[in-house]
């Protein structure tokens, strides 16, 4: 009984969604292997056989792994397999994008977007953008599954020292180059795993006034997301778009600003601790799911919460 | 340039659905149905593709019941030349949908397949994937741009970091994104024409593919409802909730 998580990083560090998928693996075995496959990820393997949870820690470093083009790095997984009850990877585009191909390659179904684990073979997945939520049985010889991190906490990064092995590259016959990645650099938390988060909607009205929302943001050290109306709009690049086609979020406080809440967008935030909605319009949807409902002007209402947290700080320092 | 389109018949994004009072499933029966949105993208590309001269045969295909035609005339109604139904009363998983695709691109040799890149129904993400790796052609999910020149085609991908370009080439399977382009409505006279247009019918029983579920539903269950909140009077009230009440800022 052993579990295969499958890593996502960018070759230097972990994503944080690699600590959730580890918890989730813990549900179902003690034996959680780690998959890095990548390029130049010596100091990346050494830093993840600290993690507490993970037995043994297996890389496959490669110059072709480098930029996690699945059809070079699907191979080596499905090569694995044998070895394993259950592989597991996140829900993130790097999951979704490869493991269905190793579904492929060993003939079994994959079960996508996992928020729970009932049982070894059990496992709870939302459908229709989260207005359902189905339990699913496999008998499958190997579980493949990805994993939404949202639904499972991060696992502890440190007091482990796992065994490290390496493993060799299996070359692939593959046409696609990686040309050029465009990631927009911030200093603010990560929108995926941020306690806090504003998210802007049609109702900002251009790209100029996301700077309030970026205000915002950075009294509460939040992160930035917007609805798919926005992202459209070019108000804000697409990855910041909450929902169903695009991020899970589930934050401690969650703002809504100028969104009206469609069935898309509520699904990507729902599971929120506390949701905040602050719009002019109060027969937007997005009243029905919040605590806590504004109906303002959003430039009225941003720049004066700012004065508020500002009142706030003074009287606390 | 021959294209095809893989396209789903959905409940439409705009009904709010209903689990079924016996947890079986989620009721799709007299409700609204329409193309799985993304697969209208992928429809919308194929059409630009024949309009801009890159592509002189596009065809979609569905696997459903007979009540699946319906996007199939929708798709040809947008400008797709010929259809293709696979009838299937069961609803496939993304694996076995796959492989029946595969046997229909066997036949068809289409140069490019297109088609949305997850359905909003069962949001698995996984067809255009498995379809790939089956065909072993290259693989572009998720894409919001595309240009083919010389054989070479040129994707940008949305990915959670932004956006990431890929070269590669044909034959290849690429799975759209909402904003890969703006889908067209199909106006009176192109839903008339598209009345006439060839839709070719296949049962899938004659395929000789394993479309059995590998996956058994239990139940299927309604998400757990949100206590309704408050609406504050204003600025002050809210941020003094947020800090004394909820304990959050």
């Amino acid at each position: 009984m052993s579990v295969l998580v499958v890593a996502e990083h960018d070759n230097k560090n972990l994503k944080s969604s690699t600590l959730n998928t580890i918890s989730a693996a813990k549900k179902l075995s003690e034996d959680i292997h780690l998959l890095i496959l990548g390029n130049k990820i010596e100091d990346l393997a050494k830093s993840s056989k600290s993690i507490q949870l993970v037995k043994k820690v297996i890389i496959c470093d490669h110059e072709k792994l480098e930029n996690q083009i699945p059809e070079f790095s699907s191979p080596i997984i499905t090569n694995l397999a044998e070895n394993y009850t259950h592989i597991l990877a996140p829900s993130s585009t790097f999951g979704k994008n490869l493991l269905p191909r190793v579904s492929a390659q060993l003939d079994v179904t994959q079960i996508s977007d996992i928020i729970g684990i009932e049982s070894q073979d059990t496992f709870i997945r939302p459908i229709y953008a989260g207005n359902a939520i189905s339990y699913v049985q496999t008998d499958q010889k190997i579980n493949l599954i990805t994993v939404r991190p949202t639904s499972f906490e991060k696992c502890e990064e440190a007091g482990g020292d796992a065994a490290v092995e390496n493993i060799t590259f299996i070359d692939s016959e593959v046409k696609t180059t990686f040309v050029s990645r465009e990631v927009s650099k911030s200093d603010r938390p990560e929108l995926g795993n941020a306690r806090v988060v504003v998210s802007g909607g049609r109702g900002l009205e251009n790209s100029d006034n996301f700077k309030l929302l970026y205000d915002l943001a950075d009294k509460l050290n939040a992160a930035v997301g917007a609805s798919r109306a926005a992202v459209d709009s070019g108000y804000i690049g697409n990855e910041y778009q909450v929902g169903q086609t695009g991020k899970m979020v589930a934050p401690e406080l969650y703002i809504a600003v100028g969104i009206s809440g469609a069935i898309q967008h509520l699904a990507g935030m729902k599971e929120s601790k506390v949701i905040v909605a602050i719009n002019k319009d109060l027969e937007a949807p997005i009243f029905n799911i919040a605590d806590y409902g504004l109906s303002s002007d959003l430039f009225q209402a941003i720049p004066e919460i700012i004065k508020e947290l500002d009142l706030l700080n003074q009287i606390e320092s | 340039m021959k294209v095809l389109v893989a396209v789903k018949r959905v409940v439409d994004y705009k009904v709010q659905i209903r689990v079924k009072s016996d947890n079986s499933g989620v009721e799709t029966q007299n409700v609204k149905m329409s193309v799985n949105p993304p697969d209208e993208n992928a429809i919308e590309e194929a059409v630009k593709l024949k309009e801009q001269g890159l592509a002189n045969e596009i065809i979609s295909v569905s696997i459903g019941d007979d009540k699946s035609q319906d996007v199939l005339r929708t798709s040809m109604a947008m400008g797709i030349d010929r259809s293709i139904l696979v009838k299937s009363q069961n609803s496939l998983e993304p694996l076995a949908v796959a492989k029946t695709l595969k046997i229909i691109i066997d036949k068809e040799k289409p140069d490019l397949v297109l088609m949305g890149k997850q359905a909003i129904d069962d949001d698995s993400n996984q067809t255009g994937q498995i379809l790939s790796a089956l065909l072993n052609w290259p693989q572009g999910c998720f894409i919001s741009n595309l240009k083919i020149e010389n054989n070479k085609v040129f994707i940008s991908r949305e990915i959670d970091e932004g956006i990431e370009n890929l070269e590669t080439s044909l034959p290849a399977v690429l799975t759209c994104d909402l904003r890969l382009n703006t889908p067209r409505f199909a106006s009176l006279p192109n839903i008339m024409k598209a009345k006439k247009k060839p839709l070719e019918t296949i049962d899938i029983d004659t395929l000789g593919i394993d479309t059995s579920s590998k996956i058994k539903t239990l139940k299927v269950i309604e998400p757990p409802k949100r206590k309704a909140g408050i609406m504050v009077n204003d600025v002050k009230e809210l941020v003094q909730k947020l800090k004394y009440e909820a304990k959050v800022i």
